[in-house]
């Protein structure tokens, strides 16, 4: 039971290391991005899976249901995707940006070009 | 029980996907993985009940996000340069956290409990007054609009925010100053 019980959380949890290890790893901008977007896809099913409940149904209200899984951590989620998309588009026209004054998108050029580091 | 094991299959898919993703080193055959990744994810999301998030994420994390990305990869160039050193400190840095966070889960609700604190507090009330006070029989929507509705109009200014800040970036003064060239090593 313990370790079914907590599958879920664990395999979140090596999903969002993954993403964290592409976002720290990796020295290309449009990799990180999307290394940041593999760990928020990640958060968001931690929080769907703590809102299932055990023989719940889709929270639609019918006459015949009376279980329903907990609809707030979908509004939440609801939110947090389009607010990704959002920062998510920031962050690529940041990179187009700093490739148009860098001619580069790898970090270690942009640092030997400052002589940053 | 099959909804568990359906459950199960989809999450290590998923974990497979990540893991391919983290390994290639051309930025489309990325790209394609992180689309096969919010797929994948959107498709979890109908096994656990949540089938609005499903269609949001089918449509935002699978369409427009990697539409964005290929655009930016056809601007910016598909090929990652390979790292010059051996990615040991990060390997070090995502062990120890993801470890804690492992120490964090063990006195966590399990999974589809329905004595769980999340589902004790406000949950009750707006599954149970969603039909008489807003009329809609979705509560996420009634939630999402009614309820929350401050917290929606929040929501979109930080997408206007957004907005106005990529036309700053890129929309408005393009190419009036063609950028310095910059000899690539």
């Amino acid at each position: 039971m313990n370790v079914a019980g907590l599958y879920n959380y664990w395999i979140v949890i090596l999903l969002m290391m993954t993403g964290f290890y592409v976002v720290i790893s990796s020295g290309n901008l449009v990799k990180k991005i999307i290394g940041l977007n593999l760990f928020q896809a990640s958060v968001f099913i931690l929080y769907i899976s703590m809102g299932k409940v055990m023989n719940g149904a889709v929270p639609i209200l019918r006459e015949d249901v009376t279980t329903y899984s907990n609809p707030l951590p979908h509004v939440l989620i609801l939110t947090a995707i389009v607010v990704g998309v959002a920062t998510t588009a920031l962050g690529l026209a940041l990179v187009v940006r700093i490739r148009e004054a860098y001619g580069s998108v790898e970090e270690d050029d942009i640092h030997r070009q400052d002589e940053s580091l | 029980m099959l909804i568990e094991a359906i459950n199960i299959v989809l999450l290590g898919m998923l974990a497979l996907t990540a893991l391919a993703a983290v390994r290639l080193h051309d930025l489309f055959a990325v790209t394609i993985m992180f689309g096969i990744y919010s797929l994948l994810a959107a498709v979890v999301f109908v096994v656990l009940d949540a089938v609005d998030v499903a269609f949001t994420e089918a449509a935002v994390g699978v369409g427009i996000s990697t539409v964005l990305m290929l655009a930016t990869i056809g601007l910016v160039g598909r090929h990652e340069q390979r790292p010059a050193h051996r990615p040991l400190l990060p390997l070090l840095v995502v062990a120890v956290t993801g470890a804690a966070l492992v120490y964090g889960t063990l006195d966590m609700p399990f999974f589809a409990d329905p004595a769980a604190p999340v589902h004790q507090h406000v949950v009750p009330y707006y599954l149970g007054k969603s039909p008489e006070q807003t009329g809609i029989p979705n509560v996420v929507t009634s939630i999402l609009a009614s309820y929350r509705g401050y917290d929606t109009l929040g929501e979109l200014a930080v997408i206007f925010t957004a907005g106005v800040g990529v036309l700053a970036l890129l929309g408005l003064r393009r190419r009036k100053r063609p950028a310095k060239e910059h000899p690539t090593p």
